[in-house]
């Protein structure tokens, strides 16, 4: 437990931004443990840019960083994500 | 579509010196608290610190060798890439230039590895010379975990992301490898009086 | 609604306060109409962007604490000392005033009547906005489905919408404070922070299969989490929302 984590579901508007698609309830699959959670409930950390990170072995999915007109988005550890259409 | 503005808004900024401040820098008085991923917790009688790499010989520290090694207060202005910048923070700490006294290597570039898992890379250069040093104190105590200790990497004329919390070595390289943050949208040098803070910049 | 709604690029909308009201001594609710709002879902939440007239900006996220009705989105906002956000929220906002805010955002963390019970909710402090939103819908849809709200604060002065709750406690709602620092005379409530005991005495069993929702500071969300797993509640089952050191 860290006090500084939060869930994946506090930038769901970011990830709205991104994608145009509620994206919370979409779930990722951790490339480097196998486990599947729904991108509202991964582990989320605010540092010089953001980093989600898998609730069970805690390796970086997803890194964002941004600035007023650009985003990147980095998946090191994203094995798939799958978004109910 | 221009923001609205929101009338009497100020947010907290202290005055901004501008000849301390960078461009697009705020200035605070508290120390925000921003992390990569979950608080290490490395027991002392398990943390070392090395320096390997391009080196004739790599060289390893334990907690109470580190801690014998000649250290300096040093007083520094920090700037973090999220805008904020911090006046006069007091740190203690041994300088690279001690770690790396007598150590031979052709060595042009660095990496600074982390606990949990974090690594940011310089030019060689710019930690030798007085400008970079492994801090294990903070305003007169012991850097609290939250903040990178046991001990952190100090680089205060770079955007902070390039001082790494919860240090533990450097990697002497011949070539550059860009590390956590500079792989994903951040600038691989950081130099905040040019605003160097994403790709392109 | 189920799964992954199409929502198309978010924007940030002007919201016009309305009318600020006072719930506890340091928390307070504006009332906001945002034209053009297009409806939300309880537990949802917007993010709020405050803009200074020489660019400076700040950014914060709110749980909306109204129910889906109209333009009207309620906030609550909790004024931390020596915050950037929260005491301009709380203390400087007249109506007629406007902020920008995006949204709603957020379909994870949310419950509707259809999704039916038994509901576990667990707030702690502040937390309790948007597990008040679902109460509120709850209400409004007339529904009876199975609900216990287990609500953490500070002291009985400190608890956010105490009346309406007392109000609305009754048909199917179970309302049960634990006042963690200073009880008032006479006080036989709970006393302590949410335990697993505590848990298990107020919510329904695993063998129930409850949707739960916990919302409040990390620690608080954390301790409650575990507790339930460790009675037997399926992780899957409960759905979290931290609030982190955001700042104020």
């Amino acid at each position: 437990m860290d006090p500084l984590m939060v869930d994946g579901n506090a930038i769901a508007g970011l990830l709205q931004e991104v994608f145009a698609v509620e994206m919370t309830t979409a779930s990722g699959t951790c490339g480097t443990c196998g486990a599947t959670e729904a991108v509202g409930a991964i582990h989320v950390f605010r540092g010089a840019g953001i980093v989600m990170r898998c609730p069970h072995c805690d390796n970086p999915l997803v890194k964002i960083v941004r600035d007023d007109t650009r985003l990147w988005m980095g998946f090191p550890g994203v094995r798939t994500l799958e978004v109910t259409l | 579509m221009s923001p609205i503005i929101s009338r009497g808004f100020r947010g907290r900024r202290d005055d901004a010196p501008p000849d301390r401040v960078p461009p697009g820098q705020y200035v605070t008085r508290d120390y925000p608290v921003l992390s990569a991923g979950p608080t290490p917790h490395t027991p002392l009688d398990q943390w070392d610190f090395s320096i390997v790499g391009e080196v004739d010989e790599p060289r390893r520290w334990t907690w109470d060798e580190f801690r014998a090694l000649p250290s300096e207060e040093v007083t520094r202005d920090i700037h973090c890439v999220t805008k904020w910048s911090k006046l006069d923070t007091a740190w203690q700490g041994v300088s690279i230039d001690t770690l790396l006294d007598g150590i031979e290597t052709s060595a042009e570039y660095v990496i600074e590895f982390s606990d949990g898992g974090y690594t940011t890379n310089l030019p060689l250069e710019d930690v030798t010379g007085g400008k970079a040093w492994v801090a294990f104190g903070y305003d007169g105590e012991p850097l609290e975990p939250e903040h990178g200790g046991p001990a952190r990497m100090l680089v205060p004329h770079l955007y902070f992301w390039k001082s790494a919390k919860w240090v533990r070595g450097l990697r002497l390289q011949a070539t550059d490898e860009p590390g956590f943050w500079e792989t994903n949208g951040y600038h691989n040098y950081g130099d905040p009086w040019r605003e160097q803070r994403y790709w392109g910049d | 609604m189920a799964g992954t709604a199409v929502l198309g690029r978010l924007n940030w909308q002007a919201a016009d306060v309305v009318e600020v009201v006072t719930e506890t001594p340091r928390v307070k609710t504006i009332a906001f109409d945002v034209p053009g709002w297009s409806g939300h879902r309880a537990g949802q939440h917007v993010d709020v962007r405050l803009t200074a007239e020489d660019g400076y900006e700040a950014e914060r996220s709110y749980s909306i604490a109204s129910p889906p009705d109209g333009t009207r989105v309620d906030l609550t906002v909790v004024r931390i000392d020596d915050g950037e956000v929260s005491p301009y929220l709380a203390d400087e906002l007249r109506p007629d005033d406007q902020i920008e805010l995006r949204g709603p955002v957020g379909g994870y963390f949310v419950w509707e009547p259809s999704q039916g019970g038994p509901l576990l909710l667990a707030a702690g402090g502040s937390g309790i906005a948007p597990l008040m939103a679902m109460i509120r819908l709850r209400a409004a849809a007339e529904s009876d489905v199975d609900t216990r709200l287990l609500f953490s604060s500070r002291s009985w002065d400190d608890i956010i919408y105490r009346d309406e709750l007392e109000r609305l406690n009754g048909d199917g709602l179970r309302v049960v404070h634990t006042l963690t620092h200073s009880q008032p005379p006479g006080w036989t409530g709970y006393a302590r922070l949410v335990d697993a005991e505590m848990l298990a005495e107020v919510g329904p069993t695993p063998d129930e299969r409850p949707r739960v929702y916990v919302c409040g500071p990390t620690p608080f969300v954390e301790a409650v989490a575990e507790a339930l797993v460790h009675l037997g509640h399926e992780p899957r089952g409960i759905k979290t929302e931290r609030f982190g050191p955001t700042g104020g």
